[in-house]
């Protein structure tokens, strides 16, 4: 007899025939009535109007009947609220049996109807069952404490469970520490600020006692919140560490992957030059590699996972490569992402290797998996340089199979390689002409034409081959279009006699012919250009492409860093952050990694040097924001249009769109932007990068020149209006000319009509010229960033000196630096990288709609915890307070309203840091006095320091 | 001129939108990224009710009113981890569904289904998949799909764990995980499931803990349950549950002790044409029978520790033991459980027990070619290899093949384009070879893949690592248990290119 009987009723009256038996009077027919029921339900039948009967089944001393009626009621409460209401009375009963087991069963049924009438009825039996005597109970009544909460947060803090849920971490029971955790965890995620878990190194060291003690799901939960405290030094660091390490052992890999996100985030912590990193770095290798050969599933999210931590830490898995080495028959997501990592791998140790292996699954069947080994050799001739040679001549081999799609793969990867290697395989163009006819697929075309346009001097029949691209121009997709457009306006250049009528007709087919407007624009562009200025043209379109850097692919860093912090998590596998998750992020907190503690010196940190180390040459502008962001900024620029008089500067590359391309605008765009316009049209070999940097390099550079504009203007009006100019303090030297061979640079930071800028004078103490100066910033406390390049457009001669006014933007990354205002500066020449760190005032920061409504700042003032208040001397200052006021007034401190008590003036204030942070202070002026007191109030308190630094400095100037 | 480096990414042609796109965009409203909360003017956003509910953040970006625009009375986001679990058949059936909430329409499982179709093979469908609401993570395992639908951010392998352990559940109760046994058994596995997770924690894993709940089915009780009415349902907390050591129950009893260990090696590994090889790793497992009364506390040792690379232990091992003095010891689960597993990935130590001589030609003419194989034993450590059985991923246009094997037989199945020779023993004397020729499709070109070979192989009486058992020794029992140690080697992954 199986349970398959369940199944077979007959399909006239089902449910009546059901009810008839539910209501039985005996036992026996009841519980298979009841069963059936089940069996219907688990394949999604509908019998919900069973309800009535079924629960009438609820009041028996049989327990499988029980627990058949109680599954039953968990999946039809919700549906049916009232009928629930029915039921109320045998749970708080069953809470009271004194078999526990019945005690949980209850509790945990009752916690699973989600109906909010019942949730009243809960609290009593599971105030009751939360202090059992019984583990058991407590354990599962732990996880109801979590299930109430998502149906009623309020009542659950009202009633103290929350409280209770905290004593539970203490509990005798490793079960019961652990589904506590869990229970904490999970309601502390959907309130991301409410601070539950309280980790300190006491429950901290509870929790890594139940670690040991409790079972592989609860290790899991254990370790995952042990991944959100913050040690305080290296010491505690190492030593949370040394009890995690036991668990890479363990068989289940969700818990070894939880394990390794601990010790990779806590790692950062500790001196790179200690014994145990090392040791530690070692113990990691071994548990990634056994992840392997588990079940293809977990593989992948295994290899997902690696894939972050190769990035992070290469040194781990350097050893490996063999083990990515794919195997024919392993699914083909595994393919996939083990080719992915044995690109991040490949160095020139072992590039040989890889590329005999790479070549191997180049011949394979699947052609998705052929395809992207195809582009794994060209990344390894980016990467590796001393392996493009070999990589040139295995994508040639290839090229000679003509199997159809990889020959398409392979001159899209050449197309990159000469890029990052101009002038030295371009021997290969002819074998490459040779394909032409067979490419179908729209990228390997344009790559073609690029390649076509970018050497047409050398390819003796260009014009040939391009006209017979020209025929089918308008079936042709977009991209083609583009490149097609591009490549026979390099060709004109290069080859005006013979090629006149080819570009007429290209000019007149993407202008004249084409809907779509973003060829229309290209195609004008051109065309003007042409006309007016063939010198000009000829420099913009053939201009010097940028390189294409080495490491290219890599995940930018900071999202790098958060995705380490959230390692086995979805974030991990999807390579997003949580909050770009459509449901269940973990709110609007991110995640960064500890920064190291302990003996830390500033300048050199391993930050500076990776960000200004690499290519050397790149700078945060022009990262390809990712598609969020980018249509963010986009959204942004169209709201905030700056408010000057004449025709709106273009902005970005999307509205030059809208703009009359025929009027007199165009000139003068053409004359300001030559070069990073001519980049990106020009240069676009990779059209995703060219195109994808406009927006972010663009209103970049063309604020600069407008924001000093716009800062003539008020300080004209400042002139009238104002009677005192914000304060900016002395230019000091920042790096001395010894520390960077001859380059002196001296600055100070300004805010001018809401613009920050960094001003500088570079000077050239050494005996050689210096060119190709670029900056860059670590991440800091407000995100300070230049907002453009470096402004330094002639060469600086040995001994001349040049000052520069860099525009700062405030929506770069963040780190909290020490001292907060601290600013970490690296700037290139053709000589070397240099660092430096400087601090600026923080009244750059204080932005100019800082004026609080009176109202507000009382209730503000009233709702900022006391502790949150400092107070502070300003001593020999002789200013009474109408004067201090003003000049406060200049550098964006607002004094909202002024009170006199017996002969105390006490003004109140309101500041608002451009990352909208509210400073509110109260400055008391004696008369007669040169002692003033400022009390700050600030939610972050961290800043009070820096404020009153900086209003000492405004006063006294 | 100096320019600066542009970030490319070769996988991921991203191309800022362009003017159409955009205007596209906004009519479809596709391609913006979801997030809690949007500003949208200055000072005016948009947010869901994660966003209003949480006061802090609210007065943090200023927000002085609420309005509530949302539809429904109940629309809050579940955080409960699994929510549902669906099984399904190769042919794209459903045939059980469990929510540990709400009840979720099947139809979200069109998604998978979807990928489930355009994956060449079932095995090839990607674990995780996220559809607008879900994700969904699933297992392939014993031809059946184990999908679980999720809402919240959760280790996807916390859940890919848990979906194996219900395969191995349904295993260890039935014998077989397959859709008939499971249909046999509806209400079981339906109550199992249930006890094995509460709100998207894991209950009861331990299959000691969960036999004491449920019992597993035998003839002689479903027999005795017919004539007293009684239940397969345990009405006592189990023993092992909490106390520190969940995986034993108390008061086990046996009248014959013993105590069976079972190294078993499967060498990984990737040859080259010529032989050479590529790679080569073992993956180690020791498998333990243990029927011994009362509390046993046993240690085993190893003549040689040193040799392993890494290992994972059964949550048993006493991981302090292994760190200090490199043997194993343990309070073991009562049955049948994986004690450790263990990796060996040092070349040097990973012997290669056969070779292949392969050759395989096509006619420069398309019409069909020549195949010709021998295999031979290398490293056999003295053993015989036996159970061995060639599989060759044949090209796609080989329509038939016509070989003679002189040892073992062989079969063709045209629809897979899989040859499988099955060779048994192999003799070192007389070496099994398999030629003859091969038939393309009519005016099909020569082949441009090369063909791959997959061995299977079994060694009786070797760990081929040479890892040895040293001894076993119980405390805590006074009896003395029969203690014995098998060693087998098989051939894992074991491919070699044509």
């Amino acid at each position: 007899m199986t349970d398959s009987k369940y199944f077979t009723t007959t399909k006239k009256g089902e449910i009546f025939e059901l009810k008839a038996e539910l209501n039985s009077d005996k036992k026996e027919k009841k519980k298979e009535a009841v069963k059936k029921v089940i069996a219907s339900m688990t394949v999604g039948k509908d019998v919900s109007a069973l309800f009535p009967d079924v629960v009438n089944c609820m009041q028996t001393d049989n327990l499988e009947l029980k627990k058949l009626v109680y599954l039953y009621l968990m999946n039809y409460a919700k549906s049916q609220p009232d009928m629930a209401i029915m039921a109320v009375n045998t749970f708080v009963k069953d809470c009271e049996d004194p078999n526990p087991l019945i005690r949980a069963l209850a509790v945990r049924t009752m916690g699973c109807i989600r109906v909010d009438k019942i949730t009243e009825y809960l609290c009593e039996p599971l105030r009751k069952c939360l202090k059992d005597e019984d583990p058991y109970v407590r354990k599962t009544a732990a996880v109801c404490v979590a299930k109430l909460h998502d149906i009623n947060a309020q009542l659950v803090e009202d009633q103290g469970f929350l409280d209770t849920l905290k004593d539970l971490i203490s509990d005798s029971n490793p079960m019961v520490v652990a589904n506590a955790v869990a229970a904490l965890s999970e309601i502390a995620e959907s309130h991301p600020n409410s601070n539950l878990l309280d980790l300190n190194p006491q429950s901290i060291n509870k929790l890594l006692t139940a670690l040991n003690e409790c079972t592989e799901w609860g290790q899991i939960f254990i370790l995952d919140c042990l991944a959100n405290y913050a040690p305080r030094d290296d010491r505690e660091s190492q030593s949370i560490c040394e009890r995690v390490t036991p668990r890479l052992s363990h068989a289940n890999s969700a818990v070894v992957l939880s394990a390794v996100k601990v010790l990779m985030k806590f790692m950062e912590m500790l001196p790179k030059d200690l014994d145990y990193y090392g040791t530690l770095l070692k113990k990691l290798a071994p548990p990634l590699v056994t992840l392997l050969s588990a079940e293809p599933e977990l593989q992948y999210v295994a290899l997902r996972n690696i894939n972050l931590i190769v990035q992070k830490r290469p040194e781990i898995l350097k050893h490996e490569m063999k083990v990515f080495f794919v195997k024919y028959n392993d699914p083909i997501y595994v393919k996939l992402e083990k080719l992915d990592i044995m690109i991040r791998l490949a160095s020139q140790a072992n590039i040989a290797q890889v590329l005999a292996e790479l070549k191997e699954y180049a011949t394979e069947v699947d052609v998705d998996f052929v395809r992207k080994a195809v582009r794994a050799i060209g990344r390894c001739a980016i990467k590796v340089e001393q392996s493009a040679e070999r990589c040139v001549s295995t994508l040639l081999d290839l090229i000679q199979t003509k199997v159809n799609y990889v020959v398409q793969e392979a001159i899209v990867v050449i197309k990159d390689i000469f890029r990052k290697y101009p002038n030295k395989y371009e021997s290969v163009i002819a074998t490459l002409c040779e394909n032409l006819d067979s490419l179908d697929e729209p990228e390997a075309r344009a790559a073609m034409i690029w390649i076509v346009g970018e050497y047409a001097e050398r390819i003796d029949n260009a014009d040939e081959l391009l006209e017979s691209f020209l025929e089918g121009f308008h079936d042709e997709s977009t991209q083609v279009q583009l490149q097609l457009l591009t490549a026979i306006v390099k060709l004109f250049l290069k080859k005006p006699t013979e090629t006149q009528e080819l570009v007429q007709q290209v000019l007149s087919l993407a202008t004249q012919d084409s809907d779509n407007p973003d060829l229309r624009d290209r195609g004008y562009i051109y065309w003007r250009l042409l006309s007016t200025d063939p010198v000009a043209a000829k420099e913009v379109v053939l201009a010097e492409k940028p390189l294409i850097s080495e490491e290219t692919d890599l995940i930018e860093p900071t999202l790098l860093e958060e995705l380490i912090c959230h390692i086995g998590t979805l974030a991990s596998v999807y390579h997003k952050p949580p909050s770009a998750f459509v449901e269940g992020s973990r709110g609007v907190m991110h995640k960064r990694l500890p920064a190291r503690t302990g003996s830390g010196e500033s300048t050199e940190s391993p930050d500076v040097g990776t960000i200004a180390g690499g290519s050397g040459t790149e700078t945060a502008p022009s990262i390809i924001p990712s598609q969020g962001d980018l249509l963010g900024d986009l959204l942004n620029l169209d709201l905030a249009p700056p408010t000057t008089t004449g025709p709106p500067p273009p902005t970005s590359g999307m509205q030059m769109g809208g703009m009359d391309l025929l009027g007199g605008g165009l000139d003068s765009l053409m004359g300001d932007e030559s070069e990073p316009l001519g980049g990106d049209i020009g240069g676009s070999a990779a059209m995703g990068a060219g195109f994808g940097a406009v927006p972010a390099v663009m209103p970049a550079s063309l604020n600069a020149p407008m924001g000093g504009g716009l800062g003539d203007l008020f300080d004209l009006g400042g002139g009238v209006g104002m009677p005192l100019g914000a304060y900016i303090p002395p230019k000091t030297v920042w790096l001395p000319a010894m520390k960077a061979k001859g380059l002196e640079i001296s600055g100070t930071f300004a805010r001018r009509a809401g613009v920050i800028q960094m001003e500088l004078t570079l000077t050239n103490k050494a005996m050689s010229v210096m060119t190709d100066f670029a900056i860059q910033f670590n991440r800091n406390s407000f995100g300070l960033a230049p907002a453009g390049p470096l402004q330094v457009l002639s060469p600086l001669s040995p001994n001349q000196t040049i000052e520069v006014s860099l525009p700062l933007s405030t929506v770069g990354p963040v780190m909290k630096m020490e001292p907060l205002n601290n600013l970490q500066v690296a700037v290139k020449n053709n000589i070397d990288v240099f660092y430096f760190s400087c601090q600026y005032p923080i009244s750059m920061l204080f932005v100019e709609d800082g004026k609080m409504e009176r109202q507000v700042f009382l209730a503000t003032w009233k709702d900022i915890p006391n502790e949150n208040e400092s107070q502070f001397q300003i001593k020999d200052c002789h200013l009474n307070s109408d004067a201090a006021s003003n000049k406060l007034q200049a550098s964006n401190i607002f004094t909202i309203a002024k009170r006199t008590v017996e002969g105390q003036d006490m003004l109140y204030m309101s500041i608002k840091l451009s990352n909208g942070i509210w400073v509110l202070a109260e400055l008391r002026v004696q008369t007669g006095n040169p002692n003033y007191t400022i009390s700050v109030k600030c939610r972050a308190p961290e800043v009070s320091q820096c404020v009153f630094q900086c209003c000492e400095a405004v006063l006294k100037n | 001129m100096s320019h600066e480096a542009v970030r490319v990414d070769p996988d991921m042609e991203y191309l800022t939108p362009g003017v159409v796109d955009l205007e596209q965009m906004f009519w479809t409203g596709l391609g913006a990224t979801y997030t809690h909360c949007n500003q949208v003017w200055p000072n005016l956003y948009i947010g869901d009710k994660k966003t209003a509910l949480e006061k802090p953040g609210l007065v943090e970006m200023g927000v002085t009113h609420i309005i509530n625009a949302a539809e429904g009375t109940w629309n809050n986001v579940s955080t409960e981890m699994i929510h549902s679990l669906f099984l399904v058949n190769p042919s794209g059936d459903i045939f059980l569904e469990k929510h540990w909430k709400s009840v979720v329409s099947r139809s979200v499982c069109d998604y998978f289904l979807e990928a489930r179709e355009k994956a060449l093979d079932p095995e090839d469908v990607p674990p995780v998949i996220s559809t607008p609401h879900h994700y969904l993570i699933s297992i392939y395992r014993d031809k059946l799909f184990f999908l679980s639908v999720i809402q919240t951010e959760v280790p996807p392998l916390f859940v890919i764990e848990f979906l194996h352990r219900v395969a191995e559940m349904i295993q260890d109760y039935f014998g077989e995980c397959s859709e008939t046994v499971i249909k046999d058994n509806v209400v079981m596995v339906y109550e199992l499931l249930e006890e094995m997770l509460d709100n998207g924690f894991p209950l009861a894993t331990e299959s000691n803990v969960l036999k004491e709940m449920i019992r597993p089915p035998t003839i002689l009780r479903s027999v005795v349950n017919t004539l007293t009415g009684s239940s397969n349902v345990g009405d006592k907390l189990p023993t092992g549950q909490l106390s520190t050591i969940p995986w034993r129950r108390a008061g086990v009893k046996y009248t014959n002790n013993e105590a069976y260990f079972d190294v078993v090696e499967e060498i990984d590994a990737i040859l080259d044409r010529t032989g050479t090889t590529v790679f080569a790793e073992i993956q180690g497992v020791v498998e333990a029978c243990v029927k011994l009364s009362g509390m046993p506390d046993l240690t085993l040792s190893f003549m040689n520790p040193r040799l392993l690379d890494d290992v994972s232990f059964h949550p048993c091992v006493r991981y302090k033991r292994w760190e200090s003095e490199r043997v194993l010891s343990f309070i073991p689960p009562d049955g049948n459980f994986t004690l450790m597993t263990y990796h060996v990935n040092a070349q040097n130590l990973v012997a290669i027990p056969v070779y292949v001589k392969h050759s395989i030609n096509f006619f420069e003419s398309g019409s069909g070619g020549r195949l010709d194989l021998t295999v031979g034993p290398k490293q056999t450590m003295g053993k015989t290899v036996e159970g061995v059985l060639v599989t060759v991923h044949m090209p796609k246009t080989v329509l038939s093949v016509s070989l003679n094997a002189t040892q073992g037989s062989y079969t063709y199945d045209n629809a897979t384009k899989v040859l499988v020779w099955d060779i048994g023993k192999l003799n070192p004397q007389k070496l099994p070879n398999l030629r003859g020729s091969l038939s393309l499709q009519t005016g099909a070109p020569k082949p441009e893949e090369n063909p791959s070979l997959n061995i299977d192989l079994k060694i009786q009486q070797l760990a081929i690592s040479g890892l040895k058992v040293n001894r076993l020794d119980m405390f805590g029992e006074k009896y003395k248990p029969f203690k014995g140690v098998k060693y087998i080697t098989k051939a894992g992954k074991f491919q070699v290119r044509m």
